[in-house]
């Protein structure tokens, strides 16, 4: 391994190893999880037994394994700081992170994909097998979390979601970096959750919410974090729109980096003037 | 000196604290504030979609949704510290200190703090009501809001008891109190819809086993003057409330088994 | 009526373990292996009303298990315990309003209030008459001097003023017992002194019975008549400090700078322990062979230019104890 990214590999792999201990933390995610897809699951098949087949801009069937998908990769998305960074900020000993003779932001970045990647992976696999295969052996079929649209579609949704990885690290710094500066990151974090909620997908699939509003709920940056890779797993986006919703993403990818870098030299300058 | 006068002196002592950082504590408020009604519009964008659901509408679930919400605000209020148990008690230690003082330690931890964010979950609460009341044209008369009132102090008690539930937990195990979030706030979310859309193992677990359907559902049906679609009597509707005091009731006495397993074990 | 008495006190924990690396922590994942750890094994000693007791020992010696059980905190698996006539963890409310404890590494004051708001609360928490409170209140203001303290935030106070702080606060309703968990642990020595000089008044003066862990030998040698070793849950030692000294480690060190190169000595009880050019280190028994004699006998043969005598450091006293017990930690 080139010594260049020695230390961010070395980090990625200690913060990786360290969140999969949590093992309660992760049953703990996955029943939430599991209560949270299957009210939704419920309502929604309340509400789409009033409507005609072909008269709902996505079926049934979908909105369910858009569901589950979202409730399994829940803790991909940036819903806050890394919590070791604020902690860090009001200990004081951010100071150390100085000391470390290797770039802040890409170390902080690792950790944070770390620190996402760790926890979604057990979920994911347990929603997987109660919503994607256990479902359907108990004859739960219609509840169930459905296999992708076809073989491309899961390789282009399987690229998205490592753009997803990238485009959330990249948001989790921008967030990392406002706890710095404003030195208690809740009143951010909560504020960010509710746009989360309301603009990835996570509260409804986007394509459910009125049409003239479908333009600019595409091009936001909050459907990268979930509702693109879910479209390109279905099948409702193929082709050019699927090559357009990555390329969404890594364009948002590249902005917030770039944003959070040049954001983070300023701000460590400052740090540094006030003696950490 | 009694308990209430303690908790008086505790929550000055708490608000004292807060308000030196009042400008944390008006963005944690705006925080919940828009997290928490965000979930209206969710039912709202269905509805602008689909049109009434089972002879529901948007009005119906929305009282539903307000109820709940105050209910929530106000034992979040209220509980903060069993809430906060296992990271803030058991994992530090603090609990030892909590037990070093000739006070019960269930009052101490009403007392650990009450936080002023709540006020922004409550007010999503009441507008929504109020969103409820101008799009069915409800009339208040004093017994509805006496109704109202009672539901609410059902619905504190009941998600107080889980709270303390939660804590009790944490003497066992120090991090899995996220599970507890499944009826904490998946309980608001379930609350937020009527039963009547759920499956009936899943009805059934929200009357008797967490009884969320007794704190919103049943309660809020005679509020509306609706008959319940699933047959429950009128007369028992307005009754169905006090189910919360029992989990209360029941909670605590899990919570004086749980302090007796902490004095023989430690942490 | 010992006023602190324990008598064969046991207990015992059970930890988790976890094998190392990726595997180890995807194999914690379903099946999690447990150790039992014999805290206490079986610890008995009594306190009359107004001692003042040290209590040393390793890391994970037993200390702390000791004082929770003694405060009500934790209830023994078995064996006696009782504080003023009490069983703490029976009485709890009762008890914990007749002792103080103060921890040094936690805080028991509210973070983000003035200190004076905090001490006002505990005085509701302990229901305190208001006059007992305000005279307690003023004594202990005045001898620990937090008079400019007592208006700012805890937060703001350095860890030296907030120790101050602390122990007024345990104080507050006049408790008859002071639990001391190293009271002096990241003092400045200013500090420490004043805290020392506090306790040692309180228990001269007030008659306050005081049980001190610490690791700082220096307290124990400033204030304890009375030292309880204790090592693998048991009691290794209870006597005073000095004949802990004597028998543990009776030697003296003996220092000379010769006005020439150092000699080779031999003399029966007397051992070299360094030598360096003109300088030389000697530590003798003084059973064997006493101060005066071995000086005497070395300035008849040498040229002497200085020479002084001194005993072995509290800290190696007590290392060389764990040692001979095999109690230090592993």
């Amino acid at each position: 391994m080139p010594d260049a990214i020695r230390p961010y590999a070395a980090a990625f792999a200690a913060r990786f190893q360290l969140m999969l201990q949590y093992r309660a933390a992760a049953v703990a995610g996955f029943a939430t999880q599991c209560w949270w897809g299957g009210i939704k699951v419920m309502v929604y098949a309340a509400f789409f037994a009033n409507a005609a087949p072909g008269e709902t801009p996505i079926t049934l069937s979908q909105v369910i394994t858009y569901t589950w998908l979202a409730q399994a990769l829940l803790v991909l998305s940036p819903w806050s700081g890394d919590p070791e960074i604020s902690q860090a900020v009001r200990t004081g000993a951010i100071g150390y992170e100085r000391l470390r003779p290797i770039d802040t932001y890409n170390w902080w970045y690792v950790r944070a994909a770390a620190w996402m990647t760790a926890r979604a992976l057990p979920r994911a696999l347990l929603m997987l097998a109660v919503a994607g295969v256990a479902f359907p052996l108990l004859g739960l079929e219609a509840w169930s979390w459905r296999p992708p649209a076809d073989a491309l579609a899961f390789a282009l949704f399987a690229l998205s979601m490592v753009l997803v990885v990238l485009v959330s690290s990249a948001f989790v710094m921008l967030l990392n970096i406002s706890a710095v500066v404003t030195l208690d990151e809740r009143g951010i974090n909560t504020l960010v959750a509710s746009l989360l909620i309301a603009f990835s997908g996570n509260l409804l699939p986007l394509a459910l919410y009125p049409d003239w509003m479908q333009t600019f709920l595409l091009i936001q940056p909050f459907a990268s974090f979930l509702d693109i890779p879910f479209r390109i797993y279905f099948g409702g986006l193929t082709g050019w729109g699927a090559a357009a919703g990555l390329a969404l993403q890594a364009f948002w990818t590249v902005v917030m980096i770039v944003i959070g870098r040049a954001w983070m030299v300023r701000v460590m300058a400052r740090l540094q003037m006030q003696g950490g | 000196m009694t308990a209430l006068f303690l908790l008086t002196r505790y929550f000055s002592a708490s608000v004292r604290g807060q308000l030196q950082y009042p400008g944390s504590t008006i963005l944690l408020a705006a925080g919940q504030f828009f997290t928490t009604i965000i979930d209206i519009v969710a039912a709202w964008a269905l509805f602008a979609r689909f049109g009434p659901v089972q002879g529901w509408t948007f009005g119906d679930i929305a009282m539903f949704f307000g109820m709940i919400s105050v209910s929530f605000a106000i034992a979040d209020f209220l509980s903060r510290g069993f809430d906060m148990f296992g990271a803030h008690f058991i994992k530090t230690g603090d609990f030892d200190r909590v037990l070093l003082r000739p006070r019960s330690a269930a009052l101490q931890l009403i007392g650990y703090d009450f936080r002023l964010a709540r006020i922004g979950r409550l007010a999503q609460g009441l507008i929504v009501i109020g969103l409820a009341t101008a799009s069915l044209s409800l009339e208040w008369d004093a017994a509805k809001v006496g109704l109202a009132l009672w539901t609410i102090v059902g619905g504190v008690a009941l998600f107080v008891g889980l709270m303390v539930f939660q804590a009790t937990l944490a003497f066992w195990t120090v991090e899995s109190l996220e599970v507890m979030n499944v009826l904490t706030y998946g309980g608001v979310q379930a609350a937020q819809f009527p039963l009547s859309l759920y499956a009936g193992w899943f009805r059934n677990l929200l009357i008797f086993i967490v009884p969320l359907g007794c704190v919103a559902y049943f309660p809020v049906l005679a509020i509306l003057d609706k008959p319940d679609p699933l047959g429950a009597p009128a007369w028992l509707l307005p009754l169905t409330p006090a189910a919360g005091l029992i989990f209360l009731a029941v909670s605590f006495l899990a919570w004086r088994f749980g302090v007796s397993k902490y004095t023989s074990t430690g942490s | 009526m010992p006023q602190i008495l324990v008598q064969d006190l046991a207990k015992t924990y059970r930890v988790a373990e976890r094998d190392p690396g990726v595997l180890g922590a995807l194999k914690g994942l379903v099946h999690r292996r447990w150790r039992t750890v014999e805290a206490l094994k079986d610890v008995s000693f009594s306190l009359e009303a107004g001692e003042l007791l040290g209590f040393i020992g390793p890391n994970g010696a037993g200390k702390s298990t000791t004082i929770k059980i003694l405060s009500g905190i934790l209830r023994p698996d078995s064996g006696r315990v009782e504080v003023g006539g009490l069983v703490p963890y029976q009485e709890r409310i009762k008890h914990v309003a007749r002792i103080g404890v103060v921890f040094g590494q936690r805080t028991q004051l509210w973070w983000d209030l003035p200190v004076i708001d905090g001490f006002d609360l505990l005085r509701d928490i302990y229901r305190i008459d208001p006059v007992c409170y305000a005279r307690t209140r003023d004594e202990l203001v005045a001898l620990l001097r937090l008079e400019r303290l007592l208006d700012q935030p805890v937060r703001q106070l350095s860890l030296g003023q907030r120790m101050r702080a602390e122990i007024a606060a345990a104080l507050l309703h006049e408790p008859d017992v002071l639990f001391l968990d190293e009271p002096t642990i990241g003092l400045d020595a200013p500090s420490k002194l004043a805290v020392r000089e506090f306790v040692k008044r309180l228990n001269r003066e007030r008659g306050v019975t005081v049980l001190l862990t610490t690791h700082d030998m220096h307290d124990i040698e400033a204030l304890a008549e009375r030292v309880i070793v204790i090592g693998h849950g048991q009691v290794l030692a209870d006597s005073p400090f000095e004949a802990l000294r004597r028998d543990v480690l009776r030697e003296r060190w003996l220092f000379i700078d010769f006005v020439d190169q150092a000699p080779e000595i031999d003399l029966p009880g007397v051992e070299v322990r360094a030598r360096d050019g003109r300088s030389l280190e000697l530590a003798f028994d003084p059973a064997v062979v006493g101060a005066p004699r071995l000086i005497a006998a070395i300035t008849a043969d040498y040229a002497v230019e200085d020479i002084h005598v001194e005993q072995p450091a509290i800290e190696e006293v007590i290392a060389k104890f764990y040692d001979l017990h095999g109690a230090a930690e592993a």
